[in-house]
């Protein structure tokens, strides 16, 4: 995602502002003060008036709190006491999102509208070209009868003007499982039985109004208690920070991480399974198989294509086997993933491997109130750098380069890839479910470039790519490691779990 | 004729809060002026350290400061001081 947009820079703001409090052990003291000084007495409002905008910061401060606004039972409560929650509590938040009732704006439900740009023509097509005779000329305009309208869009595409627009509500037109409906009150709230929480309705809605809710305090908290405390960096955060991750290794250890690790060793494993697990399926004369690292994949198959569960690949993801290095490696540490993905929450949520989940804003949003300046330090290189495919697990096309080069022509492998999950994407898996796609290894990544573009990222696409694409060819070669060899440590705690 | 200087702030705070995305500003740029500038990355310009931070990012253009900077405040700047040493 890139930045220009306000909604982004007031989430990050507040996140700054949360942690700072935290590390100057002011939190308690102060978080209600937060919605003030953002929003002075005196100062430009951006809604109606300040005390509504006031209104929305609080509730924002709730979610990065780590509290679902839904669940909100006491308007009074102050913030210092969902403070004092997040500090206690000893597991991390079960929800993932959360709608802020407050900030939705109820977008106006009916997509296509006739602007003041009609001449109230003689040729009138709209009128002619409507399928349900719902559009009339009255006074010299077009008027659409909204409830004859089927949101067709003929009238905008005959308009010889372009008076008709079409105006979406960007939540639900973002959402690829329509999952986000209105109440009856026009405002919106999230089905949790039918939500795949890939983030993209975060990012779309201009209003700001849906919020992850933040394992911020929580992961502060862990750090504070002296408990170990591992950081695992996803291979799509090396185009998110502004160094290295050799330096943001550093970074991590100076915020107090006892140990730093690539997800990308695990997703060298990930490779390595699958691919032995798709030789396994094709000559067990499976015709299809598709990858299963994308959580919110997964969970849109789970809960929307039922029919194309026996296709997933049943092997961990690379998250889970960087947890279980972490926790074999030291038991009783406390593990922290991070990556610009909101859907590894859930994951996580039903792995024991993994304990907490940051974004790459929230570690970013940390480290300015650290005052750490990433690009400063000096590099910490990892003792044993993951392999150039594993990194490349962060880029589309990239788990299957991974896989192919395991797989190294055992079998014949035809890949084909969903790059981008959406309403439509989601009808050509329920045509792969019925067996009708082509190929034979699917590739599946929900956010379109794959998880480099995840909606807690921080560049854009064009230059985190690239970044990645360096951070990878900086990795080992399959070829550098003899294959005992390549059997390093933490890969011998790491046993087949397909099964 | 001189190139025109644009330092992009890469600090931590000015990266969180924008920088990212503005190293994009040369695609954004017209010929003419595209030729003109030489765009980098510097490291922290410790604008944010005082009292300043809600302006960031801030983003140098031939030792002028544009804070809160976006890509259409970025090529304002640059055309202006184009037009200047031109």
């Amino acid at each position: 995602m890139t930045f220009e947009n306000n909604a982004t820079r007031i989430r990050r703001t507040l996140m700054i502002e949360l942690a700072r409090r935290y590390l100057r052990h002011t939190l308690d003291d102060d978080v209600d003060n937060i919605p003030v000084e953002q929003h002075p007495r005196r100062g430009r409002a951006v809604r109606c008036c300040t005390h509504h905008d006031r209104a929305v910061t609080r509730y924002r401060l709730m979610a990065l709190l780590g509290h679902a606004v839904e669940n909100e039972t006491d308007e009074l409560k102050p913030l210092r006491e969902y403070a004092a929650e997040a500090q206690a509590r000893s597991e991390a938040p079960a929800q993932v999102l959360t709608v802020i009732d407050e900030a939705c704006s109820a977008c106006v439900p009916g997509n296509y509208f006739i602007t003041n740009a009609c001449r109230g023509c003689v040729a009138r097509p709209c009128t002619l070209n409507c399928p349900k005779n719902a559009i009339d000329v009255v006074d010299g305009e077009a008027k659409i009868d909204r409830e004859a309208c089927i949101d067709c869009g003929k009238c905008m595409q005959v308009c010889p003007y372009h008076a008709i627009i079409y105006v979406p509500i960007p939540c639900e037109e973002a959402c690829p499982v329509g999952a986000i409906r209105k109440d009856a009150s026009g405002r919106e709230q999230i089905d949790s039985e039918a939500c795949i929480h890939c983030g993209k309705c975060v990012t779309t809605c201009p209003f700001g109004a849906i919020m992850e809710v933040s394992q911020l305090v929580d992961v502060l908290a862990q750090l504070r208690s002296g408990k170990r405390v591992v950081a695992m960096l996803a291979p799509a955060l090396a185009g998110h920070l502004p160094a290295e991750l050799e330096k943001v290794n550093t970074a991590l250890r100076r915020l107090g991480f006892a140990d730093v690790l690539e997800v990308a060793a695990g997703a060298d494993h990930t490779a390595r399974e699958e691919a032995a697990e798709f030789v396994e399926r094709m000559e067990d004369g499976d015709a299809l198989m598709t990858t299963s690292c994308c959580p919110a994949y997964v969970a849109a198959v789970e809960r929307h294509v039922p029919a194309m569960k026996p296709f997933v690949s049943s092997t961990p993801t690379p998250m889970h086997f960087a947890g279980k290095v972490a926790k074999s490696l030291d038991p009783g540490c406390i593990t922290v993933f991070i990556g610009p993905c909101i859907a590894k929450r859930e994951e996580a949520h039903r792995d024991a491997m993994v304990d907490y989940v940051l974004t790459a804003e929230e570690i970013g949003a940390i480290f300015v109130a650290a005052e750490i300046e990433v690009a400063a330090c000096p590099p910490t290189p990892f003792p044993r750098p993951a392999r150039r495919t594993g990194r490349g697990f962060a880029l589309s096309g990239g788990v299957t380069g991974a896989v192919a080069a395991h797989v190294r022509e055992r079998v014949p492998l035809k890949p084909m890839s969903i790059d981008g999950l959406t309403s439509k994407t989601m009808k050509l898996l329920k045509v792969y479910a019925k067996g009708k796609g082509a190929g034979n290894f699917l590739e599946v990544m929900c956010c379109e470039g794959g998880c480099v573009a995840g909606p807690c990222s921080m560049a854009g696409l064009g230059a985190a790519s690239k970044r990645i694409t360096d951070y990878a060819n900086a990795g080992a070669s399959g070829e550098d490691l003899p294959t005992e060899e390549a059997g390093s440590m933490e890969e011998h705690v790491l046993v087949d779990e397909r099964h | 004729m001189s190139k025109i200087k644009v330092e992009i702030c890469m600090g931590t705070t000015c990266y969180v809060l924008g920088a990212s995305s503005l190293l994009q500003v040369q695609e954004a740029l017209p010929a003419e002026l595209a030729s003109r500038v030489e765009i980098d990355g510097a490291s922290c310009l410790e604008l944010c350290k005082n009292g300043q931070f809600g302006k960031a990012p801030f983003v140098r253009v031939n030792g002028e400061t544009i804070s809160e900077a976006t890509i259409p405040k970025l090529v304002q700047a640059i055309r202006r001081h184009a037009a200047a040493t031109a």
